[in-house]
């Protein structure tokens, strides 16, 4: 419904409608379909060309399950997802192989991401091997080119992954995403395996590159401090939803839904006086399990504002600030009409929709 | 807290080294300190920091070879712990020292139920009867905020999130009311709201039990929200230590000053670029005779590369006392008072 209108605006670079992605299970002995654990249920969001939009979220959240689905390297069970104007979730396997230099992904270990039999040389070379005819000494160039982009000594070329530090692997693992000249790439947690004294020299990494090669990344994240330097709009996600999506420092400074407030307030800051006097939301209890996510609010379980609608109905996400995205019957713009679900809403990448005159929340 | 009380635990000198295939790595220097009652201690450094060698060697928990203690002292109640045989050890490790780990899936047996982990403890060092180790069980689970304690105690470990194994883990550690509970990284593998349920939980079990605590982590947030004092390790050696205020407010050493310049800010000024602190973390393969940090330092000199820095008091009193580092530059930019 979505796509049939024709967008007033340029499409931003990615463009993701309702992406669901279900993982069936099956139990007895016939393996009958009982059920599915739901990792990604209606997510929703674009990415402007330059952008960095921030995906948080905990563990199980389904963050990382979205950056593959946004790849395919999971097959989406609905939604579309569309890269540079092409539906990826539909594609043909040979459209899509031809796709792939466009989109590529930096996973969150770079030790178990690269092959420990391969050269240096061999794994940034592997992308151009399969989707270019190059000659060799032009593949050898490239890969020269790539490792002084990212900041290894070309001297290394012809050395395995075990020799190098883990800040060392995990820019083999840009320089093989970079090979193809990507204009989008994934990031899932790629600081997460490094030590904090190692985490900034490979922010400092991504941000370069995004501003000399002008690239699109999804940040896939659970450090919120991280998050605030290097995106420009975070998405939060709790339990395959996403719960609010907003400019930066508008989420950073007031969160809107309770479960962004409690996340924001359970992060420790390094200020011993501020830990001292600040007053945290505990949240109650856990995450309740996708397979069986409770009826209503997906948060209603442990949200510390719930009302009976919340066990109810579920929220939709839809625009209750200028740019800012929340699924929550609390936040509610008070002109509430205008839902991106029913009018075609853009999730505030390079629009600036109408501002909002009563634009304050109960 | 009692600031002069007598330590409960007092590391003097401590000497770790792995002997492997390809030599010796020093992994711990000359690690001295002490922790005072009811006092909780943060230890923070990078991994190969030497911070859970150091902890782990306490309670003969590293397997030698490789490893081997060269050298110092651990007097617990006046008693070296390193002088130790296997079988007097065990009595301490979990009787008057308890430990939490960081994976609570992979120190917890899958085979054995909640219930017959948390009595184990209670049967060996207090000698307690099934009903009584029961009962203590019960106790302590409900302590450690786990609901209908009574029935869970049958359960298996996989049958816990990682938030409630991890509550699990601190009843057993806090079965035989040690004095001294060391947390190796306790909330690392957890979420950051899992994570505020479990600092939540450990400050309350201080007030109402009163045990010193010393809690490993590589998170300066972490350690700001709960220490006392504060002990930052590199390169297998304590480069600075002091009260916890003293410490994030005035920091000395040029790596804890970089360490906490490069974390982003949560709010207030966003900077454009992230401080960085270039090059890798050491391995030591022999004894430092020089500064371990000076390769990545700002501020070192001719002597920083030749002579390793002793700690030095930067406020009068005596080293470990108040606040100290061990640091050439530190303590010639202002002279030492003593």
């Amino acid at each position: 419904m979505l796509d049939a209108r024709p967008s007033p605006l340029v499409e931003p670079l990615v463009r993701v409608r309702d992406l669901k992605i279900y993982f069936p299970i099956h139990t007895g002995l016939l393996r009958r379909h009982t059920g599915d654990v739901k990792a990604v249920d209606g997510v929703s969001f674009d990415i402007a060309a330059g952008e960095t939009l921030g995906l948080v979220g905990e563990s199980g959240c389904g963050k990382s399950t979205v950056g593959r689905a946004v790849l395919r390297l999971y097959e989406p069970t609905a939604g579309s997802v569309r890269i540079g104007g092409e539906d990826i979730a539909t594609l043909s396997p040979e459209r899509l192989r031809r796709k792939r230099p466009e989109m590529q992904m930096v996973f969150q270990d770079p030790q178990a991401s690269l092959n420990p039999r391969m050269t240096v040389a061999a794994i940034i070379a592997e992308p151009l091997e399969e989707h270019t005819d190059w000659s060799r000494a032009r593949k050898q160039e490239r890969v020269h080119e790539l490792m002084d982009a990212v900041g290894l000594n070309r001297a290394f070329a012809n050395r395995y992954p075990h020799a190098f530090s883990g800040g060392q692997r995990q820019r083999i693992g840009i320089a093989r995403a970079l090979a193809l000249n990507p204009k989008f790439i994934v990031c899932d947690e790629p600081i997460a395996a490094l030590d904090v004294s190692i985490q900034a020299q490979v922010v400092n990494l991504l941000e370069d590159l995004q501003e000399k090669l002008g690239l699109t990344y999804l940040f896939i994240s659970h450090d919120l401090s991280m998050v605030r330097h290097i995106a420009t709009r975070v998405a939060v996600m709790y339990l395959g939803r996403i719960a609010e999506l907003s400019p930066r420092d508008d989420l950073y400074a007031r969160p809107l839904h309770p479960y962004a407030k409690a996340l924001l307030s359970a992060v420790p800051e390094p200020d011993p006086m501020r830990e001292s006097t600040r007053r945290r939301i505990i949240l109650q209890g856990d995450v309740p399990s996708p397979a069986n996510p409770p009826r209503g609010c997906n948060f209603c379980t442990r949200c510390p504002e719930v009302q009976p609608q919340c066990h109810e109905v579920k929220p939709e996400l839809a625009e209750v600030l200028p740019g800012r995205f929340v699924a929550c019957h609390l936040v509610r713009p008070l002109s509430d009409f205008k839902t991106a679900g029913s009018t075609g809403g853009t999730f505030g990448a390079g629009t600036v929709p109408e501002p909002n005159q009563q634009g304050e929340t109960r | 807290m009692p600031d002069r009380a007598a330590p409960v635990l007092d590391v003097r000198d401590l000497q770790v080294v792995f002997r492997t295939r390809g030599g010796e790595v020093h992994a711990v220097n000359s690690v001295s300190f002490h922790l005072r009652p009811g006092e909780l201690l943060g230890v923070v450094g990078e991994s190969g920091s030497g911070k859970s060698v150091t902890m782990m060697s306490l309670l003969g928990l590293l397997p030698s070879p490789p490893a081997e203690i060269r050298g110092g002292e651990v007097l617990l109640g006046g008693r070296d712990l390193l002088k130790l045989d296997a079988e007097s050890l065990r009595a301490v490790r979990g009787r008057r020292i308890g430990f939490v780990f960081q994976d609570p899936m992979t120190s917890l047996n899958p085979v054995f139920t909640i219930g017959n982990q948390i009595m184990e403890p209670l049967r060996a060092h207090m000698g307690m009867d099934r009903a009584r180790a029961t009962e203590r069980a019960v106790e302590l689970l409900e302590l450690v905020g786990i609901p209908d304690a009574r029935r869970r105690l049958g359960d298996y470990p996989h049958q816990f999130s990682g938030g409630m194994r991890q509550r699990v883990m601190i009843a057993i550690a806090l079965a035989c009311d040690p004095e001294v509970l060391i947390a190796d990284e306790p909330t690392t593998a957890l979420d950051v709201t899992i994570q505020a349920q479990i600092i939540e939980l450990v400050k309350d079990l201080r007030e109402k039990l009163g045990m010193a605590i010393i809690w490993i982590t590589h998170d300066l947030g972490v350690i700001a929200g709960i220490a006392d004092r504060v002990m930052v390790m590199y390169g297998g050696q304590v480069v600075e230590q002091g009260p916890v205020r003293a410490l994030f407010a005035d920091p000395r050493h040029p790596y804890t000053r970089a360490l906490l310049q490069t974390i982003p800010a949560l709010r207030g000024q966003r900077d454009r670029r992230l401080r960085v602190i270039e090059g890798q973390p050491p391995i030591l393969s022999a004894s430092p005779s020089a500064c371990s940090f000076c390769p990545r330092c700002g501020h070192a000199s001719n002597r920083c590369r030749v002579e390793n820095p002793q700690r030095l008091p930067h406020d009068g009193l005596p080293t470990g006392q108040g606040h100290d580092s061990a640091c050439h530059w530190a303590h010639s930019a202002e002279p030492a008072h003593a």
